[in-house]
């Protein structure tokens, strides 16, 4: 073996020990955060966390108002979201290609996704806040649907892409119209990967604490009125983590535990929705 | 697709459209009106931010001038406000998120696509997307509750100890306390880390295995391969992938806000408390009270931060980024 070959072998043997070193590291780093996030969280995961609302510390207080309103102001901005997210994905990948306007928008879609989600929140506080003169859940909706929307039109377009071009001419040759080709083959034919956007923009609004810091506010007291500060399962972890009170710390980690199952568990659930369809 | 049931014969002998083509060009105009009003929307949707954000702003940008920007001044009791101390923390921040990150990501990118046996590969890198999905204030926890008691522990009194003699150096790392411009970026760091990881590990994977082949058959190791044909083949998409997670670095606001300790003060050490903008708008946003110059100083702020991340995709587009969603 020549003593350039022994040199290259080396390279590589010493490449691949760093990248072992690299590998064990990362993982033990995220290992550690999930290994805090089960130790903390789990022996404060008590019954109480789920059916009682939130109370200053020594009270023995629960989250339920904190999941119930994450849940309304999730679901209501997955409902706005989720017509304006599709119809414009299926108007850049349908009606809009090669067109100005259409690519003006795929591109302020891209700074969208990209924008900081803080500055939907201060967005949403100027129009519905500052408007108004209260915090109210509905503005909470309102900025997680802000956040979904470029997500939506994303996976949309990426899906519908992908139907391939002779089942349209198929359908169009049979004398469909257009928005028939569209909502009956398009649609259809992408509607498993449409479905995984919007789980996965389900899961990352699900867990969007900033954006409801100062639109939803957040409420101690159980409240379902959209008019009215609305409390949320991140904006109440984030409070209680940062209080002093060694109970509150601890319903915030077994807060935190449940908003992880419950992004993780989304997240897969689209995995499986991609991978049955492969 | 019930149409395609009808009887043919009927439809070619005529050779009419058929009466689905009459019945529907004002369902025609009404669902294409529709789509475009939706894509419209997101369009103006922008154009708002940016106006009210800019509106908002306004009376912050009318006294303090266009200085605010870069002016290193933060006094809630003079009511004195610009944005240079958090525009220097949110680059700072992201910048050592980024130079911990990268290489890291590089190492596990590697590990994963070359060295890990081929059956746990996918996996792994499903755990890895997982990963890249938990909510930001988790890692934001765990930095506060975890990260900093480590660091103000171990870490920074021997940093500090070992660097005091040399000057230059003692001004950069002094000692300090856990919650640090240095402990955001890290916890930014290893929030970056999964989603960074996962774009290379699929950029990696696309190389084809053709060309690769084709090196190896030449004799050349894994390193080279990787090195010389799968680096050069995804480098602008790595580049883009690099971007992407500087984009999610700089605009992150809870992973960072428990962490750094929101002092408004300019400090070289990187041990020192500071606040980046998201930090600042989220730690000061309560006590600003309607149509005060600080909620101004503080929207004009949030501009400054879009401005900031509109220059990182821009950028990452000329670079050509990866077409990545979550």
């Amino acid at each position: 073996m020549s003593a350039q070959s022994a040199r290259r072998k080396a390279t590589n043997a010493v490449v691949a020990t760093l990248a072992s070193g690299a590998a064990i590291l990362s993982l033990g780093l995220l290992a550690s955060i999930l290994f805090t996030l089960v130790a903390r969280g789990l022996p404060a995961l008590q019954w109480r966390v789920l059916t009682v609302s939130m109370a200053p510390t020594g009270e023995h207080g629960g989250l339920a108002n904190a999941i119930v309103g994450s849940l309304i102001q999730v679901a209501i901005g997955m409902l706005i979201a989720t017509p304006i997210g599709v119809l414009a994905g299926t108007y850049l990948s349908e009606y809009a290609r090669g067109s100005k306007i259409g690519d003006a928008t795929r591109f302020v879609s891209d700074i969208l996704l990209s924008a900081p989600s803080i500055l939907i929140g201060l967005f949403v506080y100027v129009i519905l806040v500052a408007t108004t003169k209260t915090y109210s859940g509905i503005a909470g909706a309102v900025a997680l649907a802000v956040i979904a929307i470029p997500i939506i039109i994303r996976t949309t377009e990426d899906m519908l892409s992908l139907v391939p071009v002779a089942l349209r001419e198929a359908a169009a040759a049979l004398g469909a119209p257009k928005w028939k080709v569209v909502t009956m083959i398009a649609w259809r034919s992408a509607g498993a990967g449409m479905l995984t956007g919007l789980l996965l923009a389900l899961a990352r609004v699900a867990g969007e604490t900033a954006p409801l810091l100062f639109t939803s506010l957040g409420n101690l007291n159980w409240s379902t009125s959209l008019a009215k500060p609305m409390a949320s399962l991140p904006v109440a972890i984030y409070q209680m983590a940062a209080s002093p009170y060694e109970d509150l710390v601890q319903l915030a980690w077994a807060g935190a535990l449940v908003i992880t199952l419950g992004v993780l568990a989304i997240n897969i659930l689209a995995q499986l929705t991609i991978g049955r369809r492969r | 697709m019930t149409q395609a049931a009808l009887p043919a014969d009927s439809r070619l002998a005529t050779a009419q459209p058929t009466r689905l083509v009459h019945q529907s060009p004002g369902t025609e105009r009404l669902f294409a009106g529709t789509v475009k009003a939706m894509g419209l929307l997101v369009l103006a949707l922008l154009g708002a931010i940016i106006v009210m954000l800019a509106v908002g702003a306004w009376p912050a940008f009318r006294t303090f001038g266009i200085g605010f920007f870069w002016n290193p001044v933060w006094d809630s009791v003079k009511d004195v406000y610009g944005a240079g101390i958090m525009v220097y923390g949110t680059l700072l921040s992201s910048v050592i998120a980024l130079v911990l990150a990268v290489p890291l990501s590089i190492g596990v990118a590697y590990f994963l696509t070359e060295i890990l046996a081929a059956p746990l590969r996918r996996p792994v890198g499903v755990v890895i997307q997982l990963l890249a999905a938990i909510p930001s204030i988790i890692y934001g926890m765990w930095g506060f509750f975890v990260l900093a008691p480590f660091l103000a522990d171990h870490f920074i009194l021997d940093v500090a100890d070992l660097a005091a003699p040399v000057p230059g150096l003692n001004k950069v790392l002094d000692y300090g306390s856990g919650n640090s411009v240095f402990t955001a970026g890290l916890v930014l760091a290893v929030m970056i880390l999964p989603l960074i990881t996962a774009m290379f590990v699929e950029i990696l994977g696309a190389t084809p295995v053709v060309l690769k082949e084709s090196v190896y058959g030449l004799g050349a190791t894994r390193f080279e391969v990787i090195r010389h044909v799968a680096v050069p083949y995804g480098r602008r998409a790595m580049i883009g992938a690099v971007m992407l997670g500087l984009g999610r670095a700089l605009g992150e606001t809870m992973a960072v806000t428990f962490v750094i300790g929101n002092a408004t003060r300019l400090s070289p050490n990187l041990f020192a408390q500071g606040s980046t903008i998201a930090s600042t708008i989220a730690n000061e946003f309560a006590e600003a009270g309607f149509g005060t110059m600080k909620l101004s100083a503080l929207l004009g702020l949030g501009l400054t931060l879009f401005i900031i991340s509109f220059i990182v995709l821009a950028a990452s587009r000329a670079l050509v980024a990866p077409r990545a969603v979550s």
